[in-house]
């Protein structure tokens, strides 16, 4: 200790309390010998990784009854996936096997749906963006635009919902559902509004500014060279941006488009709020209607039920293993992500 | 032959112009035209949709919001519209922000602070650190309501009860504002880690150096030197990790219960009763006020939500002149500060 | 997720890598300084004139680099610039010599506040009158540091022949073009065997003949090169002057540098500009060896520069 106090005491003045009184609170006041320290700072470090550990532990515990009745079918389609959810919520305390019987590939495809749509809305709105804040805009709109997209970013998820619920739903139930088209689905759902079109378009708007903001940057990093190289050949401003500019930024679009569907694949109190909360699958042989029928998704359906969690074992377990299926999801995504860039590398000078 | 001037003239700017002819848009293909349009047209319209929400939500905000609302604590009553206010949700919020960056700020500093300063060192140190970077970047991109379920789990556990309270049937309740704050703890982490990180990056090696020099040892170059000088970065990290707390809905309500009051637990100490017991949030109002939730009265689910967006905007306001500053020292802009 | 890695997006930064190819092939052999002034003829065999400059003055708005009110980048200056042979700016750092080599295609109007008087002809016609996407296709540069995109060898070469067309040319008529340039740029023998090669996995100097490739492609009469070789290592110069020797055929060559040993190698006439000014302009042996104005005496025998 004699050492670390020479070295601890370079400069500074411990006025405190006699060194032999060696409290335990006097010790720790000294400042501490760097071993300690680092230890201390790794073993709270480490803490993060248990967390991360335990979360995934917990919800595969949680989940794993759901898989040990029905096995990975549980996955696939069959039965209405709402008498099953009431069957598990009206089960007895220690319910038979037959009570965990769930298919649900109706919320796994109402959430590929919202999802895919939303991503596939996006990309394009988002890559146009970036271009016009980065290459087109005049300074002053361009300073506007990245404080637009700063705002988008940040409204709170409940808001968009919130919206979505009071503004948009009745708007498109006044103005795009027809009284033959209710009439005509009366019987097998019914149409308020609240369905694809609107959860798509308020979850579009939701990840947009994600990539718009990853795609500017990435836009701002290109080197000066090459654009100076492309106007040198004669080639107008919007080829080369579409011909040089974007070609470099195809890892940055990658990385984006792969955080934005993570995004939207956990997008749980807006998608509640606004698609009509209904074990649905909308069925594309409808026609137009098709885009106003209400679903639900996995993260939905988590919150629409989050009185059964830790009550009804077999609702418990089933949304759990919801919720697996979710983390597991946006793990498989940024793999997927890892691997589309890989082959981009080549055409890049590092790595 | 050779020629060469000798005296060169003297004067002022030539009347010179600027720019010659630029390629008229009509020598464009027809597929360059098209991106031109969009482009501006997608620009524009992002910046319409902006300009419509806050347009309506400040009409919303005239029309519902009013001070009594902010000071009155919710009331059970028939007429949801007219009566009460939102004064315990604010609490709750306030509540949950401040336990929430309590726990993620000494986790993310000191993980921060190790990976930079010892985590760079031999083989098992840098495999650690991809370890602790690696959970991070798990925890950010993990679904809120995943870690809200989490949360859950974690919670009911007999181990944990002290958090919430055991129930008539021997099952621990698990929702509390300790279980939803623990949780928003993991949601502010991964910003405050990656802005203190960055900023400890940021720290030019001579000022190391020179400490080191002076016979300090790293700790104490950390406590005096480092620290002080990332104090902005942290700043921002808070900020954007309290923007993110205030904002997340999932698991609040998943996580805090039912009640609309603030509802303390009896016994133990005094404090600790608020913690353990529960109550809502900003956002879990507007949810249950919603057509969503009850849906008895969407005027103060506007009200709270309008004061729930001046918040918001109001850090990004605060985010925006840190990342300002700090880069009036070390130049270059980034959009992306704060999103991702 | 978030990326926490500190470095944003890996965008390519266009460095030319440390670690650099092996040559399938070596280079033509580079001849000795001697040998070549033996081959080229003495009297030079100008061709027409191509570019010519009247007064040209070229000012940044603002503070000018001298930090003097109303001076000026480049001063009244007059060239004229034949096909056939090769003008080498040569001035000490600062002199103008690279922003009048930029106004030649209109580059400086991509630094804004630049303004431009006097008059530039090509081929008789105004370059101020003319499309600038036009204009470059026929006035090509080559920079100092090579900058080929992060595409293919094949790509980066057929870059301005596909963009500049309306209609989207297909493969088969890229292909005897892009070999062609490359033929013409010396770069064939090395690389035929995979076109589809990525560009930035060249060396330097061969990512510099890849850069002379694409911008000969398009046959400009005007071919500008800003200090080509200064980025690069004595084999690649010498292989890049000689290439530059062939290419004074079929183009008009305007190059800058500030090696003056580079000058005398590779050039034909050599205009020396100081501050601005066009000091001195004439044939590679009036200037280096009976300058008439002193500043230029006192710059070629290396008292300051």
């Amino acid at each position: 200790m004699s050492k670390s106090a020479l070295i601890g005491s370079g400069g500074e003045r411990e006025g405190g309390p006699p060194p032999s009184r060696s409290t335990l609170l006097a010790r720790l006041r000294k400042p501490w010998p760097d071993h300690r320290a680092e230890r201390t700072l790794g073993a709270v470090s480490l803490l993060v990784c248990l967390c991360v550990l335990f979360m995934i532990a917990f919800v595969a515990a949680r989940a794993w009854p759901t898989f040990e009745h029905n096995g990975l079918v549980w996955l696939g389609p069959g039965g209405s996936l709402g008498t099953q959810f009431e069957n598990m919520l009206n089960a007895p305390s220690h319910p038979p096997a037959s009570a965990y019987h769930v298919r649900a590939w109706t919320i796994i495809y109402g959430t590929l749906l919202v999802t895919g749509l939303a991503v596939l809305l996006a990309l394009p709105l988002a890559v146009l963006c970036a271009i016009f804040i980065v290459e087109l805009a005049p300074p002053a709109l361009r300073r506007t635009m990245i404080r637009v997209v700063r705002l988008l970013a940040s409204v709170p998820s409940v808001i968009w919902g919130l919206l979505g619920i009071l503004v948009l739903v009745p708007f498109v139930l006044n103005h795009f559902i027809t009284n033959a088209e209710r009439t005509s689905l009366q019987s097998t759902v019914e149409l308020t509004g609240a369905g694809l079109a609107v959860a798509v378009v308020l979850l579009t708007l939701m990840i947009a500014p994600i990539m718009i903001a990853l795609i500017c940057d990435a836009l701002g990093a290109v080197p000066a060279a090459w654009r100076e190289g492309a106007a040198a050949l004669g080639v107008n401003r919007l080829r080369a941006i579409r011909a040089v500019t974007l070609r470099a930024v195809r890892p940055a679009i990658v990385a984006a488009t792969v955080l934005a569907t993570a995004r939207a694949l956990g997008e749980a109190i807006m998608i509640s709020m606004v698609s009509g909360s209904i074990f649905f699958a909308p069925r594309p042989g409808d026609g137009v209607v098709f885009f106003f029928e209400p679903l639900r998704t996995l993260a939905s359906t988590i919150v629409d039920n989050r009185e059964g969690l830790g009550g009804a074992p077999a609702l418990n377990s089933t949304l759990y293993a919801c919720a697996l299926l979710l983390l597991f999801s946006v793990f498989v995504l940024s793999v997927a992500g890892y691997l589309v860039k890989l082959p981009l590398r080549k055409y890049q000078v590092r790595g | 032959m050779s020629t060469f001037v000798s005296d060169p003239r003297a004067g002022g700017l030539p009347s010179g112009s600027q720019r010659g002819r630029r390629s008229s848009l009509r020598t464009w293909r027809w597929s360059d035209r098209l991106v031109l349009c969009a482009a501006w047209a997608a620009g524009l319209s992002l910046c319409a949709i902006a300009a419509a929400i806050l347009l309506y939500m400040g009409y919303r905000g005239v029309q519902y919001l009013r001070p009594d609302l902010i000071f009155s604590r919710p009331q059970a009553s028939l007429n949801q519209a007219g009566s009460g206010g939102f004064l315990d949700p604010l609490l709750g919020t306030a509540l949950l922000t401040v336990i929430g960056i309590a726990i993620a700020a000494p986790l993310a500093i000191s993980s921060a602070l190790w990976i930079v300063e010892y985590g760079q060192g031999g083989r098992a140190h840098q495999l650690l650190t991809r370890v602790v970077e690696s959970s991070i970047e798990i925890v950010a991109g993990t679904p809120d309501i995943v870690i809200a379920v989490f949360g859950l789990a974690i919670f009911q556990l007999h181990l944990l009860a002290f958090a919430s309270f055991i129930g008539e049937g021997g099952g621990v309740y698990g929702r509390s504002f300790l279980a939803a704050g623990a949780m928003m703890s993991l949601i502010a982490l991964p910003p405050l880690f990656v802005a203190t990180r960055d900023g400890l990056l940021a720290v030019p090696a001579h000022m190391r150096e020179a400490a080191f020099a002076l016979g300090k040892t790293r700790i104490a170059t950390i406590r005096r030197v480092l620290l002080p000088s990332v104090r902005p970065n942290i700043a921002t990290g808070v900020t954007l990790g309290v923007s993110r707390i205030i904002a997340d809905t999932a698991i609040v309500i998943v996580l805090l219960g039912d009640e609309l009051r603030l509802t303390p637990r009896q016994g133990g100490f005094p404090g600790l009763g608020v913690l353990r017991g529960t109550g809502s949030s900003l956002t879990s109002y507007v949810y249950d006020n919603s057509p969503a939730g009850e849906g008895l009265a969407p005027q103060k689910a506007y009200a709270a939500a309008v004061l729930l967006l001046v918040f918001v905007l109001l850090l990004n306001l605060a985010v925006e002149r840190f990342i300002r500053r700090s880069q009036a020292r070390t130049g270059g802009v980034a959009i992306a500060g704060g999103i991702a | 997720m978030i990326e926490l890695k500190q470095a944003p997006h890996p965008v390519a930064v266009a460095v030319p890598p440390r670690r650099t190819i092996v040559l399938d092939r070596l280079p033509e052999p580079v001849r000795p300084p001697e040998q070549r002034e033996a081959v080229r003829p003495l009297a030079t065999a100008a061709g027409p004139e191509r570019l010519r400059l009247e007064d040209v003055t070229v000012t940044y708005g603002g503070a000018s680099t001298l930090g003097r009110r109303g001076a000026n980048a480049v001063r009244s200056v007059s060239l004229s610039i034949h096909q056939g042979e090769v003008l080498a700016l040569i001035g000490p750092s600062g002199c103008g010599k690279t922003t009048l080599l930029r106004t030649l295609n209109r580059l400086t109007e991509l630094t804004p506040g630049a303004c431009r008087g006097g008059r530039i002809l090509l081929d008789g016609e105004d370059i101020h009158e003319l499309e600038d996407t036009a204009l470059r296709a026929r006035v090509a540069m080559v920079f100092q540091q090579p900058n080929p995109f992060p595409m293919s060898i094949f790509d980066n070469v057929a870059f301005a022949l596909r963009e500049q067309s309306r209609r989207r040319p297909r493969r088969p008529e890229l292909e005897p073009l892009v070999v062609d340039a490359l033929k013409r740029a010396g770069l064939y023998n090395e690389v035929e065997d995979d076109l589809h090669r990525p560009a930035l996995r060249l060396s330097g100097g061969q990512q510099q003949r890849l850069c002379i490739a694409r911008a000969i492609a398009l046959r400009p009469e005007v071919l500008l090169m800003d200090e080509p070789c200064s980025a690069l290592d004595p084999i690649s110069t010498g292989v890049i002057e000689e290439l530059i020797h062939e290419l004074r055929r079929d183009h008009a060559v305007v190059i800058v540098t500030h090696n003056l040993a580079q000058a005398h190698r590779v050039a034909d006439k050599v205009a020396f500009m100081y501050l601005g000014d066009l000091v001195e302009y004439g044939t590679v042996q009036q200037v280096f060896e009976e300058p008439r104005a002193p500043r230029t005496r006192d710059y070629v025998q290396g008292a300051f520069g």
